[in-house]
């Protein structure tokens, strides 16, 4: 797929005074000289402030890491989790579609998008509120389907369970993450009823502390 | 099946207290110190002794590794985690990382120490946001306690671990792209030599280790080499993690004792393959790269590097993909084309370009728009593919369709006649 | 150095170990098919056309560009390694490379404008499949703009990277980049920049297959139908080597040559494209100016005038920028003979320069690589001697310190500043003055604005007393062609006398200098080739050849006297500058010894022995520094150089160089504001 920038750009770009601080602190892990590591952790930062990495964005790390222009635009589109135009505002669907997921009907969940989202990947839909795409293995195989939206993997999906979670998402109701199927992680799904699912939660909610 | 007590990894479905108090209570960070004091040398020893083989794929034994780093260096040495976990099927580290994170934190300082290294990067692929944010947790944790950082564990020495991550490239789990991904680049693989123990990280000594290899490194050298030993078949020891996908009842991801058989895998853990054993078709064994193998020789699999090696596929990362008798195998290898096209970084021509011409082909296979000769060509441009790369990914692209080529041929080929019959009888019509 | 052996195919030889295996091959003769591999870049690696078998080793080919014989292993029993160049193994690698190669690349040699020189095309041929397997559709790809100079085709790209590598290592632009990744990969500038280097034509060369082309060049000829003529640059003092190839009477490329000592194998973009300035602009026949207008007369009326003019009063010669050798000798002695004077137009010195050891020094352009510091003194090498830029670059990449006295100007790398004038000079001095190991391992390179500032004459000597005490190296960058060479012969550059000579002078005689302004009362003789501000103030004027079009020798930065070769006609009544010195000595009554162009030489030879070897830079005895007096003038050192496009006649007459200057000014001042 070629990535190239968008054709529509803001004029600017500029880190929140939060995330200016996270940003020069995050020097902070790196040899002296040696910044231009953090690019990768500061376009996500950009990313997560705005949605998605724009040219204002590119320039700004650029001269924040003192890097040429042109080696952080290699980065921005050599890595696919960059977005190189706006995504949907209120979800960008990131179906995986490689063989583990698909051998578990990561198809359906695909033309779901189409039908609902748009036929097109990496285009808004009507209302704009929401944009998906296929993407590669997302290492969440013995949960697949598996759907990542914005932080957050959901998984054990079928078609049910995603057309519930465009609802929910279409409705404004947070969805919670992690497996549609009642699992706590990655246990086998027999073992997950061994535990009570409520003193789990209570003990240790793996998914309470991971909407953090 | 593994015993509970042999277990490294209790909590690997965090049903526990994964606070650093839990932790500690299950007996991580318990006698850490009293393993430091007894020197580099004897760390080193032990892990060689107990045939730790690397939990990365590649299975080098993770000992011999450590003594590639040269004893002194004017520049600073480094460790650096490779969870980028990136290999389809391979979801393992996954659960170490937000589940277990503090046994990979131990292993870091402990295996730093042994290489003198002054600092360990731990390097998590981008889509793992909320594992990152528990592994951050986590370190910090450590920090507080003062297990890192100045004086780790009240040992005197000083070791940092931080976390780093990437954004989406598969290629960044080559342990040189990773690197250079560290440095802030595209993640293209670099030539070796020089190798990462002579000029890896910021041209420093550098070892790259895979997450599970360093997070069970506590645990053997706290029970010893001889107990790791006592696990699994000769040259394959130990516990491993398995993430097992596809068409099973219950995929899952579990701690299991090396060389254990295929079938009890999936029978004992998995609840057995969709609609029984006899529908079991294929498995891919060891992830993506991984040539298949089909349910004949899965019958009498035991999963481990060698015996998998011998019948030409891999242990790889243990990531069992199966799939069973419905299964359009055609195409489950398609989409792993697919992935490989999509994730080359582009830097060798045999892989920059093989990727999309083998992806091509394969794609008009599945439909059976090819001619039977095309197998052949397809066969050897995995061949021109595999072994003339800087990486393996070209091998990795190359293998899965040699596996394909190798035990499903007929299908193929029937594929296409059907696709040239329906093509007659349309045109008859 | 430490050797190695290692046995190439059948036989062993002993290597030096850091050789990378196709240098070894190379020093064989055997030829390793290559496209990312280049001599003066980074190592890539990508490409996988290198492919050898290293027997014993892994069961997979190695690339030979990247493989160091000393990390080759012996075999088992101890016996040297061995490397096959042409076994089973690797002839399927290398068939099985090309074909990835051209199955997205476009089968467009025939309108393709690197047809005939194609690196691609030629080893299609000798490795390469008859016919294409690859039935899919191919990848198309967006073409960008680079500017003026160079085409882009980026679908004929094989992304070996050379560009990219190129304008960052050598160029020292961080503007080329390869964006995207896998398959989709592409070649491109920052959001399609116009490259901002005086280099950047190099990438043409670069470039293996036809992805960036010339644009100036684009369609006008094929390869083989070119004549070739391999001769010298201008341009600068640096004398690049460059190869000059001709259609007809028409001048269509001029391309670099490898001299190691001198260009390596870059030139600037100056060099390279300034010949469509050859034709325009041309004095092609004989002028005399008669009430401010100019009016074309016949070369006998025209010397005629001249000798009449020379006869009855005093004569300066005014050595110009574009002269060779054999014209500035036979005006020197037709100077003598008429008891004349001789200035260097373009370059004034407030300080005597009485040898070589002063205006030349006894560095060589190569130390650059070799030395520890580099100190500029009023240079802009950048400006002044692009090329030679490029090579301090790359000493600084590999550690050297560069420090600067002057003003502060964008050279590609960083310096250390010293300041702006000779007092400043005077603080570094007394800085470092004792430290014999630092200036034991220093190269002072002078720049003009050094020379010509108030009190020189101590600053030199400063320089030449440390270069004398602790062996350390001065070479004085000239940004002139002909400068070595006028100096040699004895033209005036000292600014009091050269004002002097010229006031005194009734007749001007210019040999090309477009910066000399004469009296008003005298009357001015112009010779040279392009019609310019020299010209235009001139009351006669003979038409000359320029450099493409004469045999001459001209004398580089370094004291290096190189051959430029004759490559085209001079147009119309034009003629070669020697001759027409000639023929107006022989009118004047001075008959000189030569009748010919190898009889002028050999008493050329035979009274400047320093620049008679071809290539060569003969040393010259070192003129013992004068007591050392303090530095405390407090003057600004100026730069020499403003303009890189338009620094002279014939580049101000090409249409690339103005646009070239127009675009620069431009994105300065956008820079600006
Ligand atoms: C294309 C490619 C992808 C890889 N991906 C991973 C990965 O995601 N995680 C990993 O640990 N090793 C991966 N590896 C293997 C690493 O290069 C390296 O061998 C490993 O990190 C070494 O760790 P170990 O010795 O502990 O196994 C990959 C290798 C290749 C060629
Ligand atoms: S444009 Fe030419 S030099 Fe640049 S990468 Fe492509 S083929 Fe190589
Ligand atoms: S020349 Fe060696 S890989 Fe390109």
């Amino acid at each position: 797929m070629l990535r190239r920038l968008s054709k529509e750009q803001p004029e600017n770009f500029k880190f929140t005074k939060v995330n200016l601080n996270w940003a020069k602190a995050q020097l902070k892990k790196y040899p002296k000289g040696r910044q231009a590591s953090a690019v990768i952790p500061l376009l996500w930062r950009a990313q997560e402030q705005e949605g998605w990495v724009s040219k204002p964005a590119i320039e700004f790390v650029a001269n924040f890491l003192d890097m040429p222009e042109v080696r952080v635009l290699e980065v921005a589109t050599f890595y696919f989790m960059f977005h190189l135009a706006p995504v949907g505002s209120k979800a960008h669907f990131q179906v995986c579609g490689t063989t583990p997921c698909m051998l578990r009907g990561s198809e359906d969940l695909i033309n779901i998008c189409k039908s609902r989202v748009n036929e097109r990947q990496k285009s808004l839909s009507s209302d704009g509120f929401m944009s998906w795409e296929e993407v590669e293995c997302l290492g969440g195989c013995a949960n697949a389907p598996v759907v990542q939206i914005g932080s957050d993997y959901f998984e054990d999906l079928d078609k049910d369970s995603f057309e519930k979670l465009i609802n929910d998402i279409e409705k404004n109701n947070t969805p919670i993450p992690g497996s549609r199927k009642g699992r706590f992680s990655s246990e086998p799904a027999d073992m997950t009823k061994k535990y009570s699912r409520k003193k789990l939660s209570f003990e240790n909610a793996s998914i309470e502390r991971f909407r953090g | 099946m593994l015993k509970n007590k042999d277990k490294i990894f209790p909590n690997i479905y965090g049903f526990f207290d994964r606070s650093i108090k839990g932790v500690m209570s299950r007996g991580g960070w318990v006698d850490t110190q009293a393993v430091i004091s007894k020197g580099p040398d004897h760390i080193i020893k032990t892990i060689q002794d107990s045939g730790l083989r690397g939990r990365g794929g590649a299975g080098f034994p993770t000992g011999l590794k450590w003594s590639f780093m040269p004893k002194s260096s004017e520049k600073p040495k480094y460790l650096v985690i490779n969870a980028d976990e990136s290999e389809p099927g391979t979801c393992k580290d996954r659960e170490i990382l937000r589940h277990e994170p503090h046994s990979l934190l131990e292993g870091c300082l402990l295996a730093g120490i042994a290489m003198g290294c002054s600092a360990a990067y731990i390097y998590i692929r981008g889509e793992y946001v909320r594992e990152r944010e528990q592994l951050e947790l986590a370190i910090a944790e450590a920090y507080e306690k003062g297990f890192l950082g100045k004086n780790a564990c009240k040992t005197g020495v000083s070791f940092d671990v931080y976390s780093h991550h990437g954004a989406g490239a598969y290629i960044c789990g080559e342990e040189t792209a990773l690197l250079e991904s560290l440095e802030g680049r595209k993640g293209m693989p670099r030539m070796k030599p020089p190798f990462p123990a002579g000029a890896g990280l910021y041209g420093c000594p550098t070892t790259v280790n895979n997450v599970e290899s360093i997070a069970v490194v506590p645990t053997i050298l706290k029970r010893g080499s001889g107990w790791f030993t006592s696990l699994g078949r000769k040259n394959n020891h130990g516990t491993k993690l398995f993430a097992i996908s596809g068409h099973v009842n219950n995929p899952c991801v579990v701690e299991e004792e090396m060389s254990i058989s295929l079938r009890d895998l999936i029978d004992k853990h998995c609840g057995g393959v969709v609609g029984g054993w006899e529908n079991l078709k294929a498995v891919i064994p060891g992830g993506a790269s991984v040539p298949l193998i089909p349910k004949t020789v899965c019958d009498n699999a035991l999963m481990d590097f060698d015996w998998l090696k011998e019948q030409q596929s891999g242990l790889g990362t243990a990531a069992v993909i199966v799939m069973d008798s419905r299964t359009d195998v055609i195409k489950a290898i398609w989409r792993l084309s697919k992935f490989y096209k999509h994730e080359s970084c582009g830097q060798c021509t045999p892989c920059r370009e093989g990727t999309g011409w083998m992806m091509r082909i394969m794609e008009r296979l599945v439909a059976g728009q090819a001619s039977v000769d095309e197998i052949d060509m397809l066969l050897e441009i995995t061949k021109q593919v595999e072994g003339h790369t800087i990486c393996a990914l070209g091998d990795a692209a190359a293998w899965p369709i040699q596996g394909l080529i190798r035990h499903f041929r007929s299908e193929v080929e029937d594929r296409i006649m059907a696709n040239s019959s329906k093509k007659v009888i349309q045109a008859a019509e | 150095m430490t050797t190695k052996k290692v046995k190439i195919n059948e036989t062993v030889h002993d290597f030096d170990e850091n050789l990378t295996i196709i240098q070894a091959c190379e020093l064989l003769g055997i030829q390793i098919p290559r496209f990312c591999y280049h001599e003066k870049l980074s190592i890539a690696g990508n490409c996988r056309m290198c492919l050898v078998e290293v027997v014993g080793g892994p069961p997979k080919p190695t690339a030979s560009c990247a493989m160091q014989l000393k990390d080759l292993r012996p075999g088992s029993d101890g016996e040297p390694p061995q490397v096959l160049t042409n076994s089973e193994m690797v002839k399927s690698a290398r068939k099985g490379v090309m074909e990835f190669l051209l199955i997205n690349h476009p089968l467009d040699c025939p309108i393709c404008d690197q047809g005939g020189e194609c690196d691609l095309q030629d080893q299609a041929m000798s490795f390469g499949f008859g016919k294409s397997r690859y039935t899919e559709d191919k990848r198309t790809v967006e073409d960008f703009d680079l500017g003026p100079l160079v085409e882009t085709h980026m679908t004929r790209c094989i992304s070996c990277t050379r560009c990219v590598r190129f304008t960052t290592e050598v160029a020292g632009i961080d503007q080329m980049g390869q964006t995207g990744r896998g398959e989709d990969s592409e070649i491109v500038t920052y959001l399609s920049q116009t490259l901002d280097s005086e280099l950047q034509g190099n990438i043409i060369d670069l470039c293996p297959v036809g992805a960036l082309t010339s644009k100036p060049y684009a369609f006008s000829a094929r390869p083989w139908e070119l004549q070739k003529t391999e001769t010298i640059d201008v341009m600068d003092g640096t004398g690049c080597n460059i190869r000059v190839d001709s259609k007809g009477n028409r001048v269509m490329r001029i391309i670099p040559r490898e001299n190691h000592s001198v260009n390596e194998e870059w030139i600037s973009d100056k060099s390279r494209f300034v010949w469509d300035g050859i034709r325009v602009q041309r004095l092609d026949t004989p002028f005399k100016k008669t009430d401010g207008s100019f009016e074309s007369i016949s070369w006998e009326d025209a010397i005629s005038l001249a000798s009449e003019k020379m006869q009855s009063g005093k004569t300066t010669f005014v050595a110009g920028d574009l002269m060779n050798v054999e014209a500035l000798y036979a005006a020197s002695r037709l100077c003598e003979y008429l008891e004349g004077s001789k200035i260097l137009g373009d370059f004034g010195a407030s300080c005597t320069l009485s040898s070589r050891s002063y205006y030349v020094g006894n560095g060589k352009i190569e130390d650059i690589d070799n030395v520890k510091n580099i100190i500029l003194l009023g240079s802009n090498p950048r400006k002044e001697a692009s090329v030679i830029n490029a090579r301090i670059r790359k000493a600084w990449l590999s550690g050297a310190n560069v420090y600067r006295l002057g003003l502060e100007e964008n050279l590609t790398y960083d310096v250390e500043e010293l300041g702006c004038s000779f007092s400043d000079f005077q603080t570094f001095l007394d800085k470092v003055s004792s430290k014999k190991s630092f200036w034991a391992d220093t190269l002072f390179l002078v720049g003009y604005g050094f020379l010509d500032t108030k009190s020189s004459g101590a600053a030199i000597n400063a320089v030449r007393s440390i270069v004398e005490k602790y062996k350390s190296k001065f070479l004085v960058i000239h940004p002139n062609a002909s400068a070595v060479g006028s100096l040699d012969l004895g033209f005036e550059a000292v600014s009091s006398d050269k004002q002097k000579f010229l006031s005194e002078a009734d007749v001007v005689y210019n040999l090309g200098c477009e910066s000399v302004v004469p009296d008003q009362k005298c009357f001015v003789i112009y010779q040279g080739s392009h019609g310019d501000k020299g010209a235009a103030s001139a009351d006669l004027i003979f038409p000359s050849a320029c450099y493409l079009e004469e045999d001459g020798i001209f004398v580089n930065t370094e004291g290096r006297s190189q051959y430029a070769k004759k490559a085209i006609q001079p147009p119309g009544k034009a003629k070669e500058n020697w001759r027409i010195i000639r023929a107006l000595s022989e009118k004047l009554g001075f008959l000189p010894r030569w009748f010919d162009l190898n009889g002028l030489r050999s008493s050329l030879f035979e009274e400047i022995p320093i620049i008679s070897k071809p290539g060569e830079i003969i040393e010259v005895p070192w003129e013992k520094a004068q007591k050392e007096k303090r530095l405390v003038s407090k003057t600004i050192l100026s730069s020499y150089l403003n303009e890189f496009y338009l620094s002279n006649s014939i580049c101000r007459s090409s249409k690339i160089m103005g646009k070239l200057a127009r675009y620069r000014n431009s994105t300065r001042i956008k820079e600006a504001s």
